[in-house]
């Protein structure tokens, strides 16, 4: 008679596979269109006069529609930063990475993305970076169009200023 | 607590197959726009307290509804709640904050956005995990499985439901928000071929895109906005349990229940907006609720005309709203579902100030 | 304003990284029937019952208030399911108790729970979202960057995660149900750990748990039917803000400035730090500690981490404001439920019934939780004394 010890079976694995046609609206698809061509836009609340990017058609602390749109430049100031020892799965980026909060310049929010070309020790808060693209024959409607921001020798600004520089980069 | 809860401003979107490029902020403020223009008020500023009901897997995206408080112009911070249910339980949630003194008016909205995703498939992992989600039994199915009890029972004929469709479709050519509508006969939809046998395409809702958005808030507050009110004179809900095959699935127990708990049966109903995803399942409710003819039955044409999944049963409230303050009726009923079969159930009554 | 309601029966299930021992629905049943325990109750003793619990998308069920009906004696009764993010656990409970506050019901049941050994927890909150740079940052990778903002401006020295981390983690070691249970943990031990998301390392963050959180919350009229102290709700808040929005102060969030001042009018509480006999407060990374200090006014801008240095937030030192005796959210995190958690903890101090983790004759207590980018709040005040 086998008496062998079997294995307690107390759970199964069942996948769920679900297929999504994801849309992105209005705004976020005009701001992908226009980052399909290499440029990077915000959008400017009409009441608080605030430029948010990436726009989501909205400015979520007027709650009125967002719809002028404005061109932004490649330079950033670096708003807050961590240093990640985690890899993204798909990404050839190596850990340790820099993951940052950047406010580019002409907008008074920032975005999350990755830094590189640069010592993660001396990455700070205010830094000045620029945004590096893919080769233009890479482009599509995403964000991932620029592979990175990496340091300009520029000075730094000052904790207060930042997400208050204009699009040239100068005090609003 | 007695304090009288009125509705003082209801609007729906259209009913569209696919809303397309519309985000969650995109859908929801041009119906938070008229409500608020309907009531005098600006922003979510206004008013006391903000819940709203959604499904983040309609959409396949995790934090669905955080993106929606985007569009409420939260700054300064405000008071807000969110059920993972129809809004219609985002109703309730806001009744339950008035009646306890916490806010004297309610912003409650529900957004659907179905399209993305295949929601039957969808909605098959509303089962249990363990036994049935993973033999993906959609909506759809279990509905026919429970068309099909009443069919054998002869309950109900197959001419009984087109019957259904057919008055649905002709009341929606009065709803211009809705997405099907037209002048069908008996006959015409009985050669339409079975879908999920036994129903047919027509015996079950479409799939629509939308939002719909309701103020509600006490009789003083409607009194100083200076808008017609309606009633909320009650709201109560029940479910049943998860197991189909421990329900008597041609009746709808909870519906009963909830019926005998706000003294509905025998009391006198110009309106019914039902939420019934499926041709049977207005009939069901029907006997639950004991219509009498007298009762005028989903004047809008009800779900099968247009269902926002996450708003329908919101909407149910809000065309009776309308219809009273219209002065089409005195009294009317207006009911939400969720889950399997009709699993639970929700029901509000209102009447005219 | 509205009726009195109190907590009568709390119960939870025994945290751990894994419960292969039940199934979802018993791992609700464990916690439910603990609290009817304690409450020396039953189901038909139960008007309603409400769940809550962070997306759908970590266990893989949709909208399962559905599925938990019959493991929580919902059968022919009335049964809502919140969904505030993060703060769900505490939302949960204070919609539960408006549920008595309003006056339609007299006696409900609120579960919230999360089995994060069946969930993706890390791919649900980091899924790609198309169009978006897919940076699988997770919690972490989102709430670094802001802890570096609050040393810049605190001038903290670099050691308080550190200490928070060591100290919430041997308040666990008291609590029998915690997941981590480290009672030799060292500063040392904590430093050596590997740095995760810069400057959180991995013994400064809180663990994945499966777990679950059950509480009775009755009228005054039916508060004598239950053996043990009632914990009275003396004030419940939530307050919302957009995420990202120019201008927000992402450190020191207005949406927690305002929901603390809302239930600490509505308890009647002017001084936190003197008032309060202890806090539990949602502290999932080591540095929200002195930043929740600030931030619930418990300490001035820019001093949250001297009280941390102090030991003042410390049971085993004898700190005057004792926070997360129970050990907190870094020694056990079912998500959907570790909000509710700390308004329970908080519950079991002003009833007198916190076992080994006890305050000395605690009578009022902070229970607080947050949620979404740290833009869900919600928080109540609960004490030993009927008003």
């Amino acid at each position: 008679m086998d008496n062998k010890n079997k294995e307690v079976i107390d759970a199964i694995e069942a996948p769920i596979y679900l297929k999504y046609n994801f849309t992105a609206g209005l705004a976020p698809a005009r701001f992908l269109s226009q980052l399909k061509q290499g440029v990077l836009t915000g959008q400017r609340c009409p009441k608080c006069d605030n430029v948010y990017v990436p726009p989501r058609g909205s400015c979520p602390a007027c709650g009125v529609a967002t719809e002028e749109e404005v061109v932004l430049g490649d330079k950033a100031t670096v708003q807050s930063f961590t240093i990640v020892s985690i890899p993204i799965p798909g990404n050839p980026i190596q850990p340790p990475y820099i993951v940052a909060n950047l406010v580019p310049d002409g907008a008074n929010i920032s975005f999350i993305h990755l830094m590189s070309e640069c010592v993660n020790e001396e990455v700070r808060i205010g830094q000045r970076v620029t945004a590096i693209w893919k080769p233009k024959e890479e482009w599509d409607f995403a964000m991932d169009n620029i592979r990175y921001f990496k340091p300009l020798d520029e000075p730094d600004v000052p904790a207060e200023l930042i997400g208050h520089l204009s699009v040239n980069g100068t005090e609003n | 607590m007695n304090i009288d809860i009125c509705i003082v401003a209801f609007s729906q979107s259209a009913c569209v197959a696919q809303a397309g490029a519309a985000n969650e902020v995109e859908l929801i403020m041009p119906q938070l726009e008229a409500v608020y223009s309907q009531v005098g008020i600006s922003n979510a500023q206004d008013v006391d307290f903000v819940c709203s009901g959604s499904c983040d897997y309609l959409q396949g995206a995790a934090f669905a509804f955080v993106a929606g408080v985007d569009a409420l112009g939260a700054v300064p911070p405000i008071q807000e709640s969110h059920v993972e249910m129809d809004a219609a339980w985002a109703l309730y949630e806001a009744v339950l904050k008035i009646r306890m003194g916490h806010a004297e008016s309610a912003l409650v909205y529900g957004f659907s956005k179905s399209s993305p995703g295949e929601l039957p498939v969808v909605l098959s992992q509303q089962l249990d995990p363990y036994y049935l989600a993973p033999q993906w039994i959609d909506s759809i199915s279990l509905a026919a499985l429970q068309a099909r009890l009443m069919l054998d029972k002869g309950i109900i004929k197959a001419s009984d439901m087109a019957a259904v469709v057919a008055a649905s479709r002709r009341c929606a050519m009065d709803n211009d928000k809705a997405q099907l509508a037209g002048q069908f006969s008996i006959s015409d939809l009985l050669e339409e071929p079975e879908y999920v046998s036994p129903l047919r395409k027509a015996d079950c809702s479409p799939i629509s895109d939308g939002a719909s958005a309701m103020i509600i808030c006490t009789r003083s507050k409607a009194e100083e906005w200076q808008v017609p009110f309606v009633r909320l004179s009650g709201i109560d809900h029940r479910i049943e349990t998860h197991n189909l095959g421990m329900r008597d699935l041609t009746t709808s127990h909870s519906t009963r229940l909830v019926a005998e708990a706000l003294s509905i049966h025998n009391s006198s109903l110009d309106i019914a907006e039902l939420y019934a995803p499926f041709s049977h399942q207005q009939i069901i409710l029907e006997q639950a609720l004991e219509l009498q003819a007298e009762t005028e039955i989903n004047p809008s044409g009800g779900v099968l005309a247009g269902n926002l999944m996450m708003a329908s049963g919101l909407s149910r409230v809000g065309e009776v709203f309308n219809r009273i303050v219209a002065g089409e009726a005195i009294r009317g009923l207006a009911h939400a579902t969720s889950g399997p079969c009709l699993q639970h159930n929700l029901l509000a009554i209102l009447e005219s100030s | 304003m509205g009726e009195l309601a109190a907590v009568v029966g709390i119960g939870q299930t025994k945290y751990a990284s894994r419960r292969g021992d039940v199934s979802i629905a018993g791992l609700v049943r464990e916690a439910a029937q603990n609290a009817l325990e304690d409450a020396d109750l039953s189901f038909k003793d139960i008007d309603a019952v409400v769940i809550g619990k962070a997306p759908d998308m970590f266990e893989g069920i949709v909208m399962p208030e559905i599925y938990l009906t019959d493991a929580l004696g919902a059968n022919g009764k009335p049964m809502l399911r919140v969904h505030t993010a993060g703060s769900v656990g505490g939302s949960t409970a204070l919609v539960a108790a408006s549920h008595v506050q309003s006056g339609t019901f007299k006696r409900v049941l609120t579960v919230t729970f999360e089995k994060q050994s069946e969930s993706n927890a890390m791919w649900a909150l980091s899924t790609p979202q198309p169009f978006s740079v897919h940076l699988n940052a997770g919690a972490g990778g989102y709430f670094a960057p802001i802890i570096r903002e609050y040393i810049r401006r605190s001038n903290a020295p670099s050691d308080i995660g550190i200490k928070v981390a060591v100290k919430d983690r041997l308040h666990g070691a008291r609590n029998p149900l915690s997941h981590l249970n480290l009672p030799n943990i060292s500063h040392q031990e904590v430093e050596d750990s590997m740095m995760l998301w810069d400057p959180i390392r991995f013994l400064e963050a809180c663990p994945s748990s499966d777990g679950a959180c059950a509480m009775i919350i009755a009228n005054k009229d039916l508060v004598s039917e239950s053996p043990k102290p009632p914990a009275w709700i003396l004030g419940g808040a939530m307050r919302s803000e957009p995420t990202i929005y120019a201008g927000r102060d992402e450190v020191n969030p207005r949406a927690g400035r305002d929901c603390a001042k809302d239930v600490y009018a509505q308890a009647g509480i002017s001084d936190p730090r003197r008032e309060f006999d202890c806090a539990e407060i949602y502290v999932p990374f080591s540095w929200y500690e002195p930043m929740w200090l600030e931030n619930l006014g418990f300490a001035d801008q820019g001093e949250g981490w001297r009280l941390t240095l102090d030991g003042a937030t410390s049971l085993d030192e004898g700190g005057d404001i004792p926070w997360n005796c129970s050990g907190g959210v870094l020694s056990s995190n079912p998500i959907g439920a570790s909000g509710m958690i700390r308004f329970a903890e908080a519950a079991r101090q002003v009833r007198g019934d916190a076992d080994q983790h006890q305050v000395e004759d605690a009578r009022l207590a902070l229970g607080h939780a947050y949620g979404g980018g740290a833009q869900f709040f919600s928080m109540w005040v609960v004490g030993a004394n009927k008003p």
